[in-house]
């Protein structure tokens, strides 16, 4: 019982062409930067985070209809949509700001139902900023002052959120509280339309 | 100020309660028992290792067949030792049972009720009084007579926390949808610190909170006072800064009794100025740390639900005259 | 298959001539490893996948000790700006998560595989291709953690996530998910290794190694099997309630309070698990120090029967301790003063262990200090500290003083470092040799063994104090006035320490493979069937299946000690034998290396993955783990006759017979 035997621990893997190698590598390299980068900004969490500023929302349109040629606007891209900690703030605020003491829990009651597909005042992330901020007839209050910037997109984030217009991987989850709802990660998408009927 | 050195406020071998007193002994009981047997146990140890052995231990390569004389020895010596480790275990853990009973045990007097809710990062504190309108809310800073019994009631808003002040008591978990209990008689007057015991999030390190035992007298005294409304203005500095305070964002989430700021997402106000800390026991309550924690106080607890607040340098100034004033 | 002819613990003895040189051919074609990378993909050695096991473990001790370094320089001074409060709470769930479950199971599991079946004296495990599989998935639950930290979605909610912290309303993002599949994966390799461990101990044992024979190393490797095999499913089903909790379309609310679930289920079916995975890494240390103590005193072990039932006893109560986690919560304490008793009688048999160990040392020869010796010395003056501290924590009421605080921190490391951590690092040094045919340098390991001894020491111990003192864990900073500052210090500085300690171990270990002195068989002379095999030993492990006659078969080998005769060596063969007397009862056909242990991994990691993002990953893996499971069991077609002839069962006159070697 005395045999001497070796083998190799690692056989030695053949060695591969340069360039089928060099493909890989970089295929590889790039998957993996496109997941970094959409984890990136679905993750992070920014405490002292410039938002998309007031000003963004300045001369935001409630309609298309123009005279003349439409006039092409770009669109303000609010970031946290895609940030899942911006979302949870933004459902936090939400209860907390009592926007839930008129709209519920988005099924609406004495204010307007915000996870349908209607929209009394605009559906943009800049429609719905100058509707936090401004406040509208017929009882929705202005926060201009009261909730700061930064908030205010959170909750624009939130809201949107509501009816499915927010990416599932960010939009938040059930709540700890009794379960109004189906969470609106699971919503299905509404696609929003501009409704003139104000109760 | 004491801020200045707070390493005997928060000690567990200092207890200023008969509950925390049974405990620190039940510590040093074991402490000293462990010393003695890592001492026993190292000795062997040493003595295994480098006893002399005899010209005849070392014949045979391998001992496959020990002498049983010194096998027995070995084997009376082992069951000696058991046998004294597990008398040991069993008084150690009849010490265990009877200081888990004396920790618990709730007195016929009456005690006073205080029910404490965990939020995320910051402790509210509700003095439960039989007559209601003279029960208060406060936050971050616990008051207690000296030599009363206290009774308090824990939950949590959010995510599990943990109550724990080393001076007065052992910890409990703040857990929602449950209510957990503490009872502990403190006998020492002085100021204690505590800390969020259980891991809640990004400043779970900063959740602290401080308790001062007074005199029943100098308790009564603070009782009566924070059952009244917030002191009114005094002068016109102070008006302007209640109207900043009503006008910007502090509105939303602070209370300040008798004023329209009735909001409870964030700690009441209505005597800031008479703690001695802010900022869930970080800061010293002074007005350089309160200009600081209200212009942003991001920096100073990142991830803390505050927000940070723009204001002009004269709003800042009778802000800050009238949340001194707050006493 | 058993006939009557099988008479258990009657062997027919006959004297033969043996054609070592052929047999050798044989074996060395039939086991053998195709080269190249497909070969090291397929392979179902189970020494390859134990090394590669180690290897990758090891790795992910250097990354959580990176963390750990994070962390220590974060907390050297108070209110440092080194690490925000998001980094940092990434940082030690991180930490701890690499170290519990992609490093210290996973490295004992991989001892067992290596080296239960070389004790036993089998050429393989019991089921090769699982074995495989178990290690692809553990790759890819480290991997997936990994990548998450890199991309700011590493778990931060702590290696234990507590809900509602951990739930769906407070963690938001894909974090926690991560670190629930992660958890998956690293369970499923568990799981296969326990089930191979136990099948291969109980089952494939040369003839004669009855049960009251086998190494204290294996029953230890044994009863970590079990435990592993009962405590997993806790946490698997913990995590999967977590993870449906927060899945798209699913929202479970187990955890809920406000819609009929409980936070405290979670603490419940968490330590179930929990406590019993200490165990489960503890328990394999406790087998190396057996080993190490054994070959070192150079004498038999004192108290093997009372060793074999210590460890099974603490298998057994280990199960019984989970609330003492819990004393802070809101549960009956009438209730928990059960679990105070059973957390303090545990140390009865951990002192048991200790002091038949000592009785060996005490009463074996002349000590040489070697470095694997140095390691079990400093395991037990370590282990006996955590244990006393764990007596401490076990007591309800003094828990709820330092519950949750840096006194539990120092604990677990004095346990878990000292505990499992230094026999680790002696098995290292001890078993090197037989993995590389090269002994380790001495002096560096001397180097390596006190710097980490006093690294460790001064890194932990000034923890008690802390936590006496009131410093909560998972704190990223803290005030200057708590005082807390100078114990820090000192504590970051021993961690320095500790870092150059296992940095003297990367280089011995590097300079060793190359310049080592060469070890041959059993340099310890050790009395276990690995050192009757090659440094390192040939793919089919032995020539011939041994014999047994004791516990300590090599250093009873007698000219005249029979071996195991006439298993095939063109097709790869090993010997099935009683569980309890191991007298023989049939022969077993292993399988050759297969690309299906992959194949299933990866459709194991399409179903797991996939699930933190939709719950479609389900049936969609399920549809892949069926096509990869059809092809691992795709039937080989062959003759009747031949595969008749394979599965005859012992044993006299058909062809297997133990011979008398020659």
């Amino acid at each position: 019982m005395t045999m001497r035997e070796g083998i190799l621990l690692f056989p030695r893997p053949a060695r591969r062409s340069p360039p089928a190698l060099r493909l890989r590598v970089v295929g590889m390299g790039a998957l993996a930067l496109l997941i970094f980068q959409a984890a990136c900004k679905r993750e992070e969490r920014g405490f002292r985070v410039q938002p998309p500023s007031a000003s963004a929302a300045e001369g935001s349109r409630m309609t298309d209809f123009q005279p003349g040629p439409r006039t092409p606007e770009s669109p303000v891209k609010n970031e946290y949509e895609d940030n899942a900690y911006a979302l949870s703030e933004g459902k936090r605020l939400f209860q907390e700001y009592n926007c839930s003491g008129c709209h519920f829990n988005g099924g609406g009651g004495i204010g307007p139902a915000l996870m349908d597909d209607e929209w009394l005042y605009g559906d943009k992330p800049e429609n719905i900023f100058e509707t936090i901020v401004e406040g509208r007839p017929n009882g929705m209050p202005s926060f201009r002052g009261k909730v700061p910037d930064y908030q205010v997109w959170q909750l624009v984030a939130y809201v949107r959120s509501l009816s499915g217009q927010v990416g599932s991987n960010a939009a938040p989850g059930r709540s700890d509280h009794m379960q109004t709802s189906s969470p609106e990660q699971s919503r299905p998408r509404e696609s929003p339309k501009l409704s003139g009927k104000p109760r | 100020m004491f801020f200045q050195d707070l390493s005997g406020a928060h000690s567990s071998v200092e207890p200023a309660t008969p509950q925390a007193g049974r405990i620190a002994n039940l510590w040093w009981v074991m402490f000293y028992v462990s010393v003695a047997v890592l001492a026993l146990v190292t000795a062997a140890l040493i003595y295994a290792v480098f006893r002399r052995r005899s010209a005849r231990e070392q014949t045979a390569p391998v001992d496959l067949s020990p002498n049983t004389n010194r096998e027995r020895k070995a084997t009376r010596a082992a069951a000696v030792a058991l046998a004294v480790t597990i008398a040991i275990l069993f008084v150690l853990l009849g010490l265990s049972f009877t200081t888990g009973r004396a920790v618990s045990f709730l007195s016929n007097e009456s005690p006073l009720e205080i029910k404490a809710v965990g939020h995320r990062w910051w402790w509210e504190f509700q003095y439960v009084d039989p007559v209601p309108s003279r029960g208060f809310i406060t936050a971050n800073e616990l008051r207690l007579p000296q030599g009363r019994q206290i009774v308090l009631t824990l939950t949590s808003n959010d995510v599990i926390h943990s109550f724990w002040a080393p001076n007065l008591m052992g910890k409990k978990d703040l857990i929602p949808g449950q209510e957990s209990r503490l009872i502990f008689r403190p006998e020492k007057q002085g100021v204690f610190r505590g800390q969020c015991a259980e891991f809640c999030g990004f400043q779970h390190a900063q959740m602290g909170f401080l308790v001062l035992v007074e005199s029943d007298g100098d308790f009564s005294d603070w009782y009566n006072h924070e059952s009244q409304q917030a002191v009114q203005p005094s002068n016109d500095s102070e008006k302007r800064g209640r109207q900043v305070f009503l006008s910007s964002t502090c509105v939303m989430c602070h209370t300040i009794g008798g004023t329209p700021a009735n909001s409870n997402i964030g700690p009441p106000l209505t005597h800031l100025a008479s703690r001695t800390s802010i900022a869930a026991a970080t800061l010293t309550n002074s007005r350089e740390n309160l200009a600081k924690w209200v212009t942003d106080s991001q920096k100073i607890k990142p991830g803390n639900r505050m927000p940070p607040n723009v204001l002009g340098p004269e709003n800042l100034d009778d802000l800050l005259n009238y949340l001194t004033s707050l006493k | 298959m058993i006939n009557e002819r099988s008479k258990p613990g009657k062997a027919h003895i006959e004297t033969a001539t043996l054609d070592v040189e052929r047999d050798r051919a044989e074996l060395e074609r039939s086991w053998e490893t195709r080269p190249g990378f497909i070969g090291w993909l397929t392979t179902t050695n189970h020494k390859s996948i134990a090394i590669r096991y180690i290897v990758t473990a090891f790795i992910f001790f250097l990354f959580g000790g990176i963390l750990a370094a994070l962390m220590r320089i974060q907390l050297a001074r108070p209110r440092s700006e080194f690490l925000g409060p998001d980094a940092y709470d990434q940082v030690f769930t991180v930490h701890g998560s690499t170290m519990m479950f992609l490093f210290a199971v996973p490295i004992m599991t991989a001892l067992g595989l290596y080296f239960v079946p070389l004790m036993v004296g089998t050429r393989n495990v019991a089921f090769p291709k699982l074995n495989a599989f178990g290690y692809y998935v553990y790759l890819t639950g480290g991997i997936l953690l990994y990548l998450g930290l890199l991309s700011n979605t590493g778990p931060d909610t702590g290696w234990f996530s507590y809900v509602p912290l951990s739930g769906p309303d407070f963690a938001p993002g894909k974090r926690v998910d991560i670190w629930a599949q992660m958890i998956t994966f690293t369970e499923i390799a568990a799981l296969v290794a326990a089930v191979e461990i136990i099948v291969t101990a109980f089952k494939m044992r040369a003839p004669g190694m009855s049960l009251n024979r086998i190494p204290l190393f294996v029953w230890a490797m044994v009863v970590t099997a079990f435990m592993i095999i009962f405590a997993m499913p806790a946490i698997m089903l913990a995590s999967s309630m977590l993870a449906t909790d927060r899945l798209t379309g699913v929202s479970t609310h187990f955890f809920n309070p406000a819609e009929g679930g409980d936070a405290l289920l979670w603490q419940h079916l968490f330590w179930f698990f929990g406590h019993p995975e200490v165990y489960i890494i503890f328990i394999p240390g406790t087998g190396i120090v057996s080993t190490l103590i054994v070959t070192f005193a150079r004498r038999i072990a004192f108290g093997y029967t009372a060793l074999v039932l210590s460890l099974i006893s603490t298998g057994f109560i280990g199960f019984g301790l989970w609330v003492h986690h819990m004393f802070a919560t809101p549960l009956p304490q009438l209730g928990q003063s059960f679990f105070t008793g059973a957390s303090i009688m545990i140390a009865i048999p951990s002192g048991v262990q200790i002091f038949c160990w000592i009785a060996t040392l005490w009463l074996g020869k002349r000590l040489e200090l070697k470095t694997p010796l140095l390691f079990v010395l400093g395991f037990v003056f370590t282990f006996v500290i955590g244990g006393l501290t764990g007596v401490m924590l076990g007591s309800a009421p003094l828990d709820l003083q330092v519950h949750d605080t840096f006194f539990v921190v120092a604990h677990l490391h004095y346990v878990l470092i000292g505990g499992a951590i230094f026999p680790l690092f002696g098995a290292l040094y001890y078993w090197f040799p037989k993995w590389t045919g090269r002994l380790m340098n001495e002096r560096l390991g001397k180097l390596n063994f006190w710097l980490m001894l006093i690294g460790f020491h001064l890194t932990f111990f000034p923890m008690h104090q802390l936590g006496i003192q009131g410093m909560p864990r998972r704190v990223y900073t803290y005030l200057p006035e708590t005082g807390w500052g100078a114990l820090n210090l000192l504590a970051s500085i021993g961690a320095a320490v500790l870092t150059a300690g296992v940095i003297a171990f990367l280089i011995n270990v590097f300079w060793s493979r190359r310049h080592g002195a060469p070890a041959g068989d059993n340099p310890w002379n050790s009395d276990t069937l690995e050192w009757a095999t090659s440094s390192p030993p040939p793919s089919y492990n032995f020539l011939y299946i041994p014999t047994v006659r004791n516990r300590y078969p090599v250093w009873t080998v007698e000219p005249d000690t029979p071996v195991v005769a006439g298993l095939r060596t063109d097709v790869r063969e090993a010997l099935v034998t009683h569980t309890i007397t191991a007298a023989p009862d049939h022969r077993y056909e292993l399988p050759n290396s297969s690309i299906w242990p992959l194949v299933l991994a990866a459709a194991t990691a399409v179903t797991f993955i996939g699930v933190i993002f939709t719950a479609w990953a389900i049936p969609i893996g399920a549809a892949l783990t069926f096509i990869a499971l059809v092809g691992w069991f795709w039937p080989n077609s062959e003759p009747a006759a031949l595969e008749a002839e394979r599965h005859r069962s012992l044993p006299t006159g058909d062809g297997l017979s133990l011979e008398q070697q020659t």
